[in-house]
């Protein structure tokens, strides 16, 4: 995907239709937290949603147990959503490029607010796909229509039903 | 195809932003939703909803289908990011500024807005320890000056009511990120269809549905819309929106909800708690007026030009403060911020002062003498002898509604009757 500042609906759609399965790094068993918000929604939809936090390994979040890193998981898991900072997902970006093959990753995505170029040009020329600053619950309640029951501006034009 | 990457015009946009097919049953026309409660799947769906973990409807004071159709379409038109929707323009003031003032908070403000939100401003939000300045909007260096620690936005209606004011956006634009504060815009008088504040950099807009939006004068509705470019914590300003909320479980609305954290924060507080909500049913008729805001906006100001312009040159008549014309002080600003047109409300005084004014609004056949702006019928009132008439002269003619002075919002009839209503009329005074 060419370009960080804006991706197509067609891109994005095409990601949350394929990837079922999402490793979320960061994923707190604190039921306050966005990442907790996230995953209970993805879940609901139908994704299976494998949180991976070294301070939380062992534990079980929403039914599924944490894991303490990437190394840990079962392949096929297609997507990666990154709920750490900037500056950390450097770090994990490099560790999902070095398991890209074994994990069958396909997608690195950065949660809101998380940017890291130089990380999403070396994930690119390994040949993953990268998302940064979105959520995935935020897109799917994008394009499947339900953020527009809050009020959100989906930019969505069309005179058929909306689905994902 | 179902893309948003494409972009459409505004005439496309009043129609189909946010009003698609139903989902449920394929309904065409938005369906009204006149319910006040949403049944539950099950015991941790109602917990979900409640704790804004997936989006849903529960209960109409804070979201109902209907309602939402119209917030996405204002939000799309004005290029926002998101919208609440609420029971009228003043409270969609309250639920702007309670979502983000505190007690002992400050606001800048025009001078220039409309009576009722001077009262508002001055008196009940006072009440509530929400101190404002009313400045003149566009001497920066009085804005500038007026700002103070506590100070958390700057309010300006872009075009004022009713004096045919314009305000110039960018250099309080300017003022309002050297201090990290949010700009507030009223759109309520130039609608999207004349200008988008958000591009010109504003942060928040505010409408009295009621008016141009609806249109037709039947329906009353408010509507707060985020650009959702607001850096809520690099301005450290807001802690409403970047500290937990205690009655949300220690949830940070601009973490959780990003770039639409003040629209959920002034849904799921301020509506909440206070409970201004718009019904179903007046959605409804706001989102059938919406359809055809842009070919109304047209015609209103193409009549409002034509009109001013005859008024200008009519022997009984003093002056016109119309924004269109180039005798206006605010005419450059208005070519520069306004597209299409000037809007149609605005003000002329009459030499022969407050006694011409009553004799001549009560001999108009055609001006309809009330109290609301932004209809499809013409509307005529003289503010000295019904909305301002318990203030002195003076006071009067600070309010810009001095004895002379008779505020038309001219509607969508043909113009050469309007014209001829309007010398008839004159005749008389």
């Amino acid at each position: 995907m060419a370009g960080h500042d804006h991706y197509s609906d067609e891109a994005l759609r095409s990601i949350l239709r394929r990837c079922r399965t999402i490793a979320m790094i960061g994923a707190s068993p604190n039921w306050v937290r966005p990442s907790y918000f996230a995953m209970k929604y993805l879940q609901g939809k139908g994704y299976r949603v494998i949180p991976i936090n070294p301070g939380a390994a062992g534990h079980t979040v929403l039914g599924e147990t944490v894991l303490g890193s990437l190394d840990e998981l079962q392949a096929p898991v297609p997507m990666v959503d990154i709920f750490r900072n900037s500056q950390a997902a450097g770090g994990i970006v490099d560790e999902v490029i070095r398991l890209r093959n074994d994990k069958h990753f396909e997608v690195v995505w950065m949660q809101l607010g998380v940017r890291n170029d130089a990380a999403a040009q070396r994930a690119e020329a390994a040949g993953l796909e990268v998302v940064m600053d979105r959520c995935p619950k935020i897109e799917y309640g994008r394009l499947s229509g339900e953020l527009s029951w809050s009020g959100v501006n989906s930019g969505i034009i069309t005179a058929r039903v909306l689905r994902l | 195809m179902n893309d948003g990457d494409r972009r459409y015009g505004m005439e496309t946009r009043a129609v189909h932003a946010g009003a698609r097919p139903d989902p449920s049953t394929g309904a065409r026309q938005t369906p009204i939703y006149q319910t006040t409660s949403f049944v539950f799947d099950d015991v941790e769906h109602a917990a979900s909803l409640f704790n804004l973990q997936t989006f849903g409807y529960f209960y109409s004071r804070l979201t109902n289908p209907t309602v939402a159709v119209l917030e996405e379409k204002i939000a799309n038109l004005e290029d926002g990011r998101a919208a609440v929707a609420c029971a009228s323009g003043h409270a969609a003031q309250f639920l702007a500024f309670f979502t983000l003032l505190e007690p002992g908070s400050h606001i800048v403000a025009s001078r220039y807005l409309y009576g009722g939100s001077v009262t508002q401003f001055t008196k009940s939000f006072a009440r509530l320890g929400w101190q404002a300045d009313l400045v003149d909007p566009n001497d920066p260096d009085i804005v500038e000056a007026a700002i103070r620690d506590e100070t958390r936005a700057i309010f300006v209606e872009v075009l004022a009511n009713p004096g045919g004011i314009v305000v110039d956006l960018e250099p309080l634009v300017a003022i309002a990120r050297h201090h990290r504060i949010p700009l507030v815009v009223d759109n309520t008088l130039a609608t999207p269809c004349l200008i988008q504040p958000i591009h010109w950099g504003a942060d928040i807009v505010i409408h009295s549905a009621t008016k141009f939006i609806g249109g037709h004068g039947t329906s009353m509705g408010g509507v707060v819309i985020e650009s959702g470019a607001f850096d809520w914590f690099a301005s450290g300003k807001f802690p409403g929106m970047t500290e937990p909320e205690e009655a949300y479980h220690g949830l940070t609305f601009a973490e959780t909800f990003g770039d639409f954290g003040f629209t959920m924060k002034a849904r799921t507080v301020a509506l909440r708690d206070f409970g201004p909500s718009l019904s179903p049913a007046n959605a409804f008729h706001l989102i059938t007026g919406c359809e055809t805001l842009p070919l109304r906006v047209q015609r209103h100001c193409d009549n409002a030009l034509e009109v001013a312009r005859h008024l200008e040159t009519h022997p009984k008549v003093a002056w016109v403060s119309y924004a269109g014309l180039e005798s206006s002080p605010w005419h450059g600003l208005a070519r520069k911020y306004l597209k299409n047109g000037f809007g149609s409300v605005f003000t002329f005084g009459l030499k022969d002062g407050f006694d011409a004014c009553t004799r001549m609004v009560e001999a108009s056949g055609l001006f309809s003498h009330l109290a609301n702006i932004g209809d499809t019928r013409s509307l005529v009132i003289h503010p000295a002898s019904t909305t301002h008439r318990q203030l002195t002269s003076e006071q009067r003619a600070t309010a810009g509604a001095a004895d002379d002075t008779i505020r038309l919002s001219i509607g969508i009839e043909t113009v050469s009757d309007l014209i001829r209503d309007l010398d008839e009329a004159l005749e008389e005074a």
